[in-house]
């Protein structure tokens, strides 16, 4: 819906801004981060100064769509801007995707599922620190990540991610429920 | 109709809920207690939930649990108070649930109770010597340095010897592994009690065995703990290269499972990188497979104490559900030692009223509402009695596990709800009842402020020495900080 308003300015545009650190017009989005994952999202972020020019509509560019499937298959739209992680995103909009360890790598409530193969491919390789938490999610797929993890960026745009159903099986750990 | 039947059922709850709210007792500030806390308070606007602890200090084993070098995976301290601080819950420390208050009278103060107080004792062994000094449940050891007041004098004895054997391969033995071999310049920087740190600075143990009755690929930790123990700093580790070698059935298993594969992967690499000899002084971690206790051997000049381990070779048998058992061949060999951690599985600890099962050390459930009679055909359910987390599906699973858990427990407590088994028709006295009750009891409760202040005074004390908290370890200490 936002982005159609810029449709004009295609993904690779987007991709230039990334490439360019030094273009002028950056956005206001990452005075307004300051909750917890700010740390961990100025690690991963690309865009590292926080010049405060705000140019309406400009901001738009900078973001992405994601869809995030919730329990009951319900679809929420949300942008996301870039350098945000998929955990903070969820947070922000009401969402409800767990993060005991908010965003330290450490816990694995944060499992998500990429929805669509090709865009589980354009993210990057998940690192053993990632896997060995993905190792104890619930219900993984072949196509899980931890919301933490998953930082916004031009290539994503689009991408659905749904969230574990808890499928009552805490299989994890060796633990198997027995009929009763 | 249908319908109507349910609006005017919404109504009447709305209006009941309005003047009396269902008054819910959670046992345990564990993960588990606060998950289900935290669900029910979401998913019903009008209940009022307490959660009571023995401690003085809530959370349960993150903070008598997870390792000092963890403090990543206790950041969930900071969703749990904020659950504590929710007007419609409140957190009753000092209050011992079979001592403090017996379950048939907190039953009968609340609407439900939900049972989430966890597993604090062990597994035995149940073989020769068992009893000898210098062996410790790795529940002990774990409390001992993480500052829990029940085992502040535990004074383990790290000093009569270089070697320390555990039994066990599971993340409580990882931990407990790297807690001996962490260069202790390391641990002064955590949350690691003051008196363990200054016993560990002066222990002799440079050599570890962690010993597992069975193979690499069934070593029941996790990657990202085996990671951390294969990676302290200068340190040697031994694994024996015919150890190695796997099976069809071992084959399958690391097919069917993710973490055993990675695991044993993360085996094979550490014993083909690190093979040499260790250098004169190093610190030494032994991976053993294969091996089971058979008895423990009494020192002969030290009469009570452990000078040793005899360990009974094992070949893996059976493939049935998924589970090759260990089964000793007679061959047997020893381990001289003067410390032994037992790290194999924790237990949960009956109280009186509730019904238990013995064999599995849990309270018998079917989705978390607590079974009056497990062995009739057609469930019998104590009415608004309920469990959750170690206590009810055992001592297995990390923090997340107990979501899950609550999820399904806070599931069946709304279905309960809903269909008038749990109403708040018949007014609980709840909190104030329970108060008054331990007031005459001259039980001081500690609520969730006082914690604070214990709180506070932790992080001032650690930030004197540059650690993150300076753990109050005794009874007394929390009780009169908590009081001022
Ligand atoms: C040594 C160790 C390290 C671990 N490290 C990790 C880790 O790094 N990451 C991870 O994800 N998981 C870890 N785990 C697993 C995790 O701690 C457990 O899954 C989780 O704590 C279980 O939750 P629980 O609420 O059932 O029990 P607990 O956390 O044990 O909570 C039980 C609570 O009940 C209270 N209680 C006991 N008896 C009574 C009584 N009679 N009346 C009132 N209160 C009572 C106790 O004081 C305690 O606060 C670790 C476990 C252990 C043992
Ligand atoms: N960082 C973390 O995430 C972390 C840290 C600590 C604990 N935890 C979790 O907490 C839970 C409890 O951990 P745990 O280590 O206590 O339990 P565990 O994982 O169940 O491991 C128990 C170990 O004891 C062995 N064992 C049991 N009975 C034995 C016997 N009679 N003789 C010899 N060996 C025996 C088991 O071997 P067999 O496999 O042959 O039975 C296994 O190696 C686990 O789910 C663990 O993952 C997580
Ligand atoms: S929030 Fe804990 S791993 Fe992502």
């Amino acid at each position: 819906m936002f982005l159609t308003k810029f449709s004009g300015l295609a993904a690779h545009a987007i991709k230039d801004l990334v490439k360019a650190p030094s273009f002028t017009w950056r956005t206001s989005y990452v005075p307004v981060i300051q909750n917890n994952y700010a740390q961990a999202l100025r690690r991963k972020s690309f865009c590292t100064t926080a010049d405060k020019v705000s140019e309406e509509g400009r901001e738009e560019k900078q973001k992405v769509s994601v869809t995030f499937v919730d329990k009951d298959g319900e679809e929420i739209h949300v942008k996301v801007p870039f350098g945000m992680s998929m955990l903070e995103a969820a947070h922000e909009n009401d969402i409800e995707l767990e993060g005991a360890c908010e965003g330290s790598l450490a816990c694995s409530t944060c499992h998500v599922i990429v929805m669509d193969v090709d865009y589980y491919n354009k993210l990057e390789d998940p690192a053993d620190e990632e896997n060995d938490m993905l190792d104890l999610a619930f219900g993984l797929t072949d196509t899980s990540r931890l919301g933490c993890q998953i930082i916004a960026k031009p290539e994503i745009d689009g991408i659905r991610l749904a969230l574990p159903v808890a499928t009552r099986n805490f299989a994890v750990d060796g633990y198997k429920p027995k009929p009763h | 109709m249908a319908l109507f039947g349910k609006l005017r059922w919404i109504s009447r709850r709305f209006t009941t809920l309005a003047a009396t709210p269902l008054r819910i007792c959670v046992v345990g500030s564990g993960p588990a207690g606060f998950y289900t806390a935290e669900k029910i308070l979401k998913a019903h606007k009008g209940v009022e939930v307490d959660i009571v602890d023995r401690l003085p200090t809530p959370f349960g084993l993150v903070r008598s649990g997870v390792a000092p070098d963890h403090p990543e995976t206790k950041i969930v301290i900071n969703q749990f108070s904020r659950v504590a601080q929710n007007d419609r819950c409140s957190f009753l420390g000092n209050v011992s649930v079979g001592s403090s208050v017996s379950l048939p009278e907190l039953h009968e103060m609340y609407n439900a109770v939900v049972l989430a107080y966890g597993a604090e004792s062990d597994r035995t062994l149940g073989i020769p010597g068992e009893e000898l000094g210098g062996i410790y449940a790795a529940r002990e050891f774990v409390w001992w340095y993480n500052g829990h007041p029940d085992c502040r004098n535990l004074a383990p004895d790290l000093t009569s010897s270089d070697t320390a054997v555990i039994l066990g391969q599971g993340n409580v033995a990882l931990d407990v592994a790297r807690i001996l071999l962490r260069p202790t310049m390391e641990l002064a920087k955590t949350d690691i009690a003051s008196h363990a740190l200054a016993a560990l600075e002066e222990s002799s143990i440079r050599k570890v065995y962690l010993v597992g009755r069975r193979g690499p690929v069934q070593a029941a930790c996790t990657a990202k703990e085996l990671r951390e123990v294969l990676g302290i700093k200068d340190i040697s580790i031994q694994v024996k290269q015919a150890d190695l070698v796997t099976t069809p059935a071992d084959e399958v298993e690391m097919k069917n499972n993710r973490i055993r594969r990675r695991v044993y992967e993360l085996i094979s690499k550490a014993a083909s990188s690190g093979h040499s000899p260790p250098l004169p002084g190093q610190r030494e971690l032994h991976l053993v497979f294969f091996r089971k206790p058979d008895r423990f051997l009494e020192s002969e000049d030290r009469s009570g104490h452990v000078a040793g381990v005899r360990l009974e070779e094992t070949t893996l048998q059976g493939y049935d559900l998924g589970k090759q058992i260990a089964v000793g061949n007679g061959v047997f060999e020893d381990i001289s030692c003067g410390m032994v951690l037992k790290s194999i599985g924790y237990k949960s600890v009956a109280i009186d009223g509730l019904p238990f099962d013995h064999d599995k050390g849990i309270v018998p459930n079917v989705g978390g509402r607590v079974l009056a009679d497990s062995f009739k055909d057609v469930p019998q359910y104590e009415t608004g009695l309920y469990v959750c987390g170690w206590l009810k599906r055992g001592p297995t699973g990390i923090i997340g596990t107990n979501l899950y858990c609550a999820e399904e427990t806070v599931a069946s407590i709304s279905e309960d709800i809903e269909r008038g088994v749990l109403t708040s028709n018949s007014t609980k006295p709840g909190r104030e009842g329970l108060l008054q009750l331990l007031d005459s009891r001259n039980i001081r409760v500690v609520q969730f402020d006082d914690w604070k202040r214990i709180d506070t005074e932790e992080k001032r004390g650690g930030n004197l020495k540059n650690k993150p908290r300076e753990k109050l370890a005794t009874w007394e200490e929390l009780l009169q900080v908590a009081r001022k």
